[in-house]
């Protein structure tokens, strides 16, 4: 018996020193001299990496931003490839820093695994695929259509919920991987494909003939992604989203990775803030002055990760949509620095 | 009786008859298809199905693999399908633009030629033990079992008092970690699950029941369980700094279970060799190990060598399960590449599981080929 309570004791005594050790992330994290990434590492766009081995995508570069604004230098990540099903232990076993792999944030994961999400960096959600043939513009002209989709997903409960509440009839074809659904819909057995819109693009290349489809402009389910930390570290969490909203408002100031330089002279009370030029924001991050300017030099503002990795300039081309700035109709509103 | 020998009888000959050729329907092509493929009315319907079924299957299969096949290219648009390419084969453009990502994963590309240095030393060494007629086996044992990890640690690892900086194994992936994984566990598994099944059949209580509990624990669960144990139950136990690496974390894991295998098919062969062979070792007065070493493990091993093979084969594939900890293996770097949206198309993931499926059957079928002429060579020593 005693010895059962001198092992307990042990275990929540290493328990709380890791709990402990938790505090202090940034400083964790400023003395390795490397921030430490969980990323996903097989979805493009968002992590994968390239024929070289360097990890692209956009989940890749807002870590990279991370580490630009503690160390003036985004190459200081490494990258901890995650699965769906062991990301969150991870997270919460102090493996990696922050979780940055296109993770929903969701009630029941922000109260119950210990951990935090930070911002809303990217607004997905279910969206459907069309053939081009079919001629239809809207997902409300879907009535009666036959839609594949993969089986046992909320994939499948959300196709069921949407179609009823519009009081359409549904023919659902599934499949037990995407794989053989977005097979089967290519082979024409079906007159649509649905997945988290995200997803959709990078499938419609994998098609026989990709430009004869088209996604529909509706979005049919709630899945905002968010890079997610620890709980109980606030001033990390602080750092993460901040990071974020940096890129957000240097977009929305016109800021960008070509003109960093010289918007360090505008006469904008915004952009001098944000760029350090005035006031001690950095240093309430426990950063310097300049963070936001470093972010900005080396990743770029939201738009420029936006294209460069799931946009225009990206073989996917997803659309703006939800991510647009919110003075283009879009919901990515950044906070003000002051 | 003279009589009748000198006078010559008409009907006995004297010399031999000519031959004959044996009928045609005995011999040649017509014989041999006879007496192998249409020899009854079953065999012959076999045979007839297996025919249609290679040429259901294999024509479509070669012009899939090569004659359609994209060889060369920079991006997606080769390998679709146009006016001059309607049905696209295989894009072998997307594998050779991978290939380096597929060998060496993440490892830094400036430090690549250490994966080359390890692959040709490993190749060097098991060519040396594997080739039975090769000088100084003795030495190979040596080098393979010695000199090699060391040297492989160093040039994987690193060893920066040398001037090779370390490589944490999180950049390493592709072919190198499957090779890694599957060595380590080939290599280890054979001295410890010998060790195992003697000890299961030993008459010391507490070594039999040790042995007993490691293996029947092992074999009760799925390697994919414990190596899902180790990456995300054993980080939340331990405090970090303690935290064992995560590929060795799967080493140690994958060899474990390949001892646990490997011990009951030595146990099997360990039960093959008849009492009598210990008794008379008992009688030239051999002590334990002596009779094990000198009698019963060589006429053991003999016997159940094409099931440690087996035992083997199984593992070498059983490699690709240590992505569930977050370790890029071969299978798995193919698996990532698919996704790349500048490759994306209709055959691009059959073309990178055909190049998997490749990789691993010239390996599970050269170790078989090898361990079937390690046989044969046994079984002619058993012969004189």
């Amino acid at each position: 018996m005693k010895r059962i309570a001198t092992a307990l004791s042990l275990a929540l005594l290493l328990a709380f020193s890791a709990q402990t050790a938790w505090a202090q992330t940034l400083q964790t994290v400023k003395q390795r001299g490397q921030l430490i990434c969980g990323a996903n590492g097989t979805l493009a766009g968002f992590g994968l990496p390239d024929p070289q081995g360097n990890w692209t995508g956009f989940d890749v570069d807002f870590c990279r931003a991370i580490a630009a604004a503690i160390f003036n230098d985004p190459s200081k990540v490494k990258f901890v490839p995650l699965t769906a099903a062991n990301r969150f232990t991870a997270l919460q076993s102090g493996e990696v820093d922050v979780l940055s792999r296109n993770t929903t944030w969701t009630m029941s994961r922000d109260t119950t695994l210990g951990l935090d999400f930070a911002a809303v960096t990217f607004f997905d959600g279910q969206g459907f695929m069309v053939h081009k043939s079919l001629k239809v513009s809207s997902a409300l002209e879907l009535n009666g259509a036959s839609v594949c989709v993969q089986q046992g997903t909320t994939t499948e409960l959300n196709l069921a919920d949407y179609f009823r509440s519009h009081q359409m009839a549904l023919k659902t074809v599934t499949f037990a991987t995407a794989d053989e659904a977005i097979k089967a819909y290519d082979s024409g057995r079906c007159d649509s494909y649905t997945t988290d819109s995200s997803g959709l693009y990078g499938e419609r290349l994998r098609l026989t003939s990709p430009n004869d489809n088209i996604v529909l402009p509706e979005i049919i389910s709630k899945e905002p992604l968010s890079p997610a930390v620890r709980q109980g570290d606030d001033s990390w969490e602080d750092l993460v989203r901040w990071t974020h909203e940096a890129m957000l408002d240097a977009e929305e100031f016109g800021v960008t990775k070509s003109n960093v330089d010289e918007q360090l002279k505008s006469a904008n009370p915004e952009i001098r803030r944000l760029l350090g030029v005035e006031g001690q924001f950095g240093q309430s991050l426990g950063l310097t002055n300049d963070w936001a300017y470093r972010i900005i030099k080396s990743i770029g503002n939201y738009g420029e990760s936006f294209d460069r990795n799931v946009g225009e300039n990206s073989p996917l081309k997803i659309a703006r949509g939800l991510n647009a700035l919110w003075t283009k109709g879009g919901l990515q509103y950044g906070l003000p620095v002051r | 009786m003279a009589v009748i020998a000198d006078t010559p009888v008409l009907y006995v000959r004297t010399a031999p008859a000519e031959q004959l050729l044996p009928p045609p329907a005995s011999s040649g092509l017509i014989g041999w298809l006879r007496a192998n493929l249409f020899s009854s009315f079953g065999n012959t319907v076999l045979t007839l199905a297996c025919a249609a079924l290679i040429l259901w299957a294999v024509p479509p299969l070669l012009r899939f693999l090569f004659i359609d096949a994209v060889w060369s290219g920079s991006d997606r648009e080769v390998c679709l399908a146009s006016s001059a390419h309607l049905e696209p084969g295989a894009c072998w453009a997307f594998v050779r633009v991978w290939l380096s990502y597929f060998v060496y994963g993440f490892y830094p590309i400036p430090g690549r030629w250490r994966v080359d240095v390890f692959f040709a030393a490993l190749a060097f060494g098991i060519g040396w033990l594997a080739w039975l007629s090769a000088p100084r086996r003795d030495l190979g044992a040596v080098y393979f079992f010695i000199v090699l990890p060391v040297l492989s640690v160093v040039l994987l690892y690193g060893f920066p008092a040398i001037g090779l900086p370390t490589v944490p194994t999180n950049l390493w992936g592709g072919v190198l970690v499957t090779i890694v994984v599957a060595t380590v566990g080939i290599v280890a598994s054979l001295p410890i699950g010998i060790l195992l099944a003697l000890g299961r059949r030993s008459e010391l209580p507490a070594v039999r029941w040790l042995a007993i509990g490691f293996i029947e624990f092992v074999r009760g669960v799925p390697l994919i369980t414990v190596l899902f144990m180790a990456s995300v139950m054993l980080p939340l136990f331990v405090p970090q700094r303690l935290e064992p690496d995560k590929l060795l974390r799967a080493l140690i894991g994958v060899a474990v279970f390949a001892s646990a295998y490997t011990a009951e098919v030595v146990r099997g062969g360990l039960a093959a060799v008849p009492r009598g062979q210990y008794e008379a070792a008992r009688a030239l007065a051999l002590t334990y190990w002596p009779t094990m070493g000198l009698v019963i493990l060589p006429q053991a091993l003999r016997v159940t060598l094409p099931n440690i093979v087996n035992t083997f084969i199984g593992l070498f594939k059983d490699t690709t399960l240590v992505f569930v900890v977050g370790i890029f293996d071969f299978l798995r770097t193919i698996e990532a590449a698919r996704g790349d949206p500048k490759w994306a198309t209709p055959v691009t993931a059959t073309t990178g599981y055909a190049f998997a499926a490749l990789f691993y059957f010239i390996f599970c079928y050269g170790m078989s080929r090898y361990a079937r002429s390690v046989e044969a060579r046994l079984s002619r020593s058993d012969r004189r």
